[in-house]
């Protein structure tokens, strides 16, 4: 199931955002913002409530129409394609099986009166997958790898714990082995030490699988364990960006001295 | 010999924008080759730059001027004008690192720790984890503590697990910032054979040493970095 994917292909970009912009009414929510993703490559966008991160998440992932500027995607023929042109059939295959998105609310991202794998199950169908002893035990592994224990296969997510059912939607968003993963705060509303042991999975994961993902969030300390590359925002701009360590180590704008200053030290 | 780092006219000051903009120089002018199978130790009091400059070197730190050159994969790269992914691939298998501090992820084995850029330069997971244990083996960390994970070690053992991870790969070019701090006799002397080993196996390293007699055993060159002191 897994393909190989070779190093000629990893020179061109996944995911390119040229001149991208939001307006709401006279509102600004996003400015001028462009970026290329590469494959395996993992994008952090940080910066504080009211930043345009979500909506810049939003833009990317083709569920908000831009003002301006334009989102480009390779699809698995190898060509880059305007998201906005797009056709339906398209946009709904990149949904089900190219990309993965985490909410920071599970209840958002799965079904929670159906049992934890048919949640799984059902991306698989989606994709054409009609075996149903196939299904379940595709779905069965994907538990164990997200560390839920088995014997809860057949219980609804709604008897699940917070952590339980962020890394249940992990399991449904990764089980079609997509090449993008979009995330929106994961580890937020979470305790301390759940958030540790997701983060640890989600980093093991994506080195794993070669996954690009682009991550929003306003912890400094999930930037640093998952991301390659940081873009801080803010009032809708990208004010810096780079390596992650390098952005979180030697900071240069002021805005983002002042996040890296504001973490309390472990 | 090749020259495996080139750095010419380098240049690195911090502004602090939260202390009312207060401008820091820290080193300016920084220049120096270091050679296939050579180990230059840099020298000069703290606060001089010493760990500034090996992070410039690890594209930790950005430049304000100047030029890193790292031979990469058969190329003279600059380093101070480099792409994030061109600088990760040369962390994957250019340039390895020691820092003074190990910052590892919770929950994972130090055994994984140490195994971890063997397993990024795609050696199987077998291969890498036994020859992490040998290294944890030569360096005294008992195999009852390979599978926890380094965040509980002492300081001594936190080192020698970094020590570990910066010496599995084959990387042509090492940056050590204190390797031997917190170190006993014991184990400073498997450090000196093991830098050894890497300039023996043709390394270009740079150090930063306080002591004296391991300076003396393991340096080929010593650069005073005073010399680049960036008066303000």
């Amino acid at each position: 199931m897994a393909e190989i994917r070779n190093a000629i292909q990893n020179d061109q970009p996944l995911l390119v955002a040229e001149r991208l912009g939001k307006n709401y009414g006279r509102i600004t929510a996003c400015r001028d913002i462009s970026f290329a993703l590469y494959p395996g490559e993992v994008l952090a966008i940080v910066g504080e409530s009211g930043s345009g991160k979500t909506t810049l998440l939003q833009l990317l992932s083709a569920q908000l129409a831009s003002s301006a500027g334009r989102v480009s995607y390779r699809m698995r023929d190898g060509v880059l394609r305007d998201l906005a042109l797009l056709g339906e059939a398209e946009r709904r295959f990149l949904f089900r099986t190219d990309w993965g998105y985490v909410h920071q609310d599970p209840a958002l991202g799965l079904r929670m009166a159906v049992s934890a794998g048919a949640n799984v199950g059902e991306r698989l169908m989606a994709v054409g997958w009609n075996h149903y002893g196939r299904i379940r035990q595709t779905a069965s592994s994907w538990l164990e790898r997200v560390e839920i224990d088995t014997a809860r296969i057949d219980d609804a997510p709604r008897t699940y714990s917070g952590g339980m059912r962020q890394r249940l939607q992990i399991a449904r968003n990764l089980v079609t082995e997509p090449r993008l993963v979009f995330m929106d705060e994961p580890t937020g509303g979470l305790d301390v030490s759940v958030q540790a042991r997701l983060l640890d999975l989600m980093r093991n994961l994506v080195g794993e699988l070669g996954l690009a993902a682009i991550v929003v969030t306003h912890d400094l300390a999930v930037a640093r364990l998952l991301s390659h590359r940081v873009m801080v925002m803010k009032g809708g701009q990208v004010i810096e960006t780079g390596l992650t360590d390098q952005v979180l180590d030697d900071p240069h704008e002021p805005y983002t001295q002042l996040l890296v200053s504001s973490i309390l030290p472990p | 010999m090749t020259a495996m780092i080139e750095i010419s006219g380098a240049e690195k000051s911090f502004t602090m924008h939260l202390q009312g903009g207060v401008k820091l120089p820290v080193v300016r002018g920084v220049t120096f080759d270091v050679r296939a199978g050579e180990c230059v130790v840099l020298s000069g009091p703290s606060g001089a730059g010493k760990s500034s400059i090996l992070k410039m070197i690890f594209g930790n730190y950005r430049c304000d001027a100047g030029r890193i050159g790292i031979a990469h994969e058969g190329a003279m790269l600059d380093l101070a004008q480099a792409e994030p992914r061109e600088i990760l691939s040369v962390r994957r298998s250019t340039i390895g690192y020691v820092s003074q501090f190990l910052r590892a992820v919770p929950r994972v084995a130090t055994i994984d720790v140490v195994a971890e850029p063997l397993i990024a330069t795609a050696t199987p997971r077998e291969e890498a984890r036994e020859r992490a244990g040998r290294l944890l083996h030569r360096l005294k960390i008992p195999e009852r503590l390979w599978a926890l994970p380094p965040s509980t070690f002492s300081g001594g053992e936190q080192q020698r697990v970094n020590i570990a991870h910066g010496f599995i790969s084959d990387h042509p070019i090492l940056l050590l910032d204190e390797p031997t701090a917190s170190l006993d006799a014991a184990n400073r002397e498997v450090v000196v054979e093991l830098i050894d080993q890497k300039k023996r196996a043709g390394a270009a390293i740079v150090a930063i040493v306080h002591d004296d007699e391991i300076r003396h055993r393991i340096a080929d060159r010593v650069i005073n970095v005073t010399a680049f002191a960036a008066a303000a």
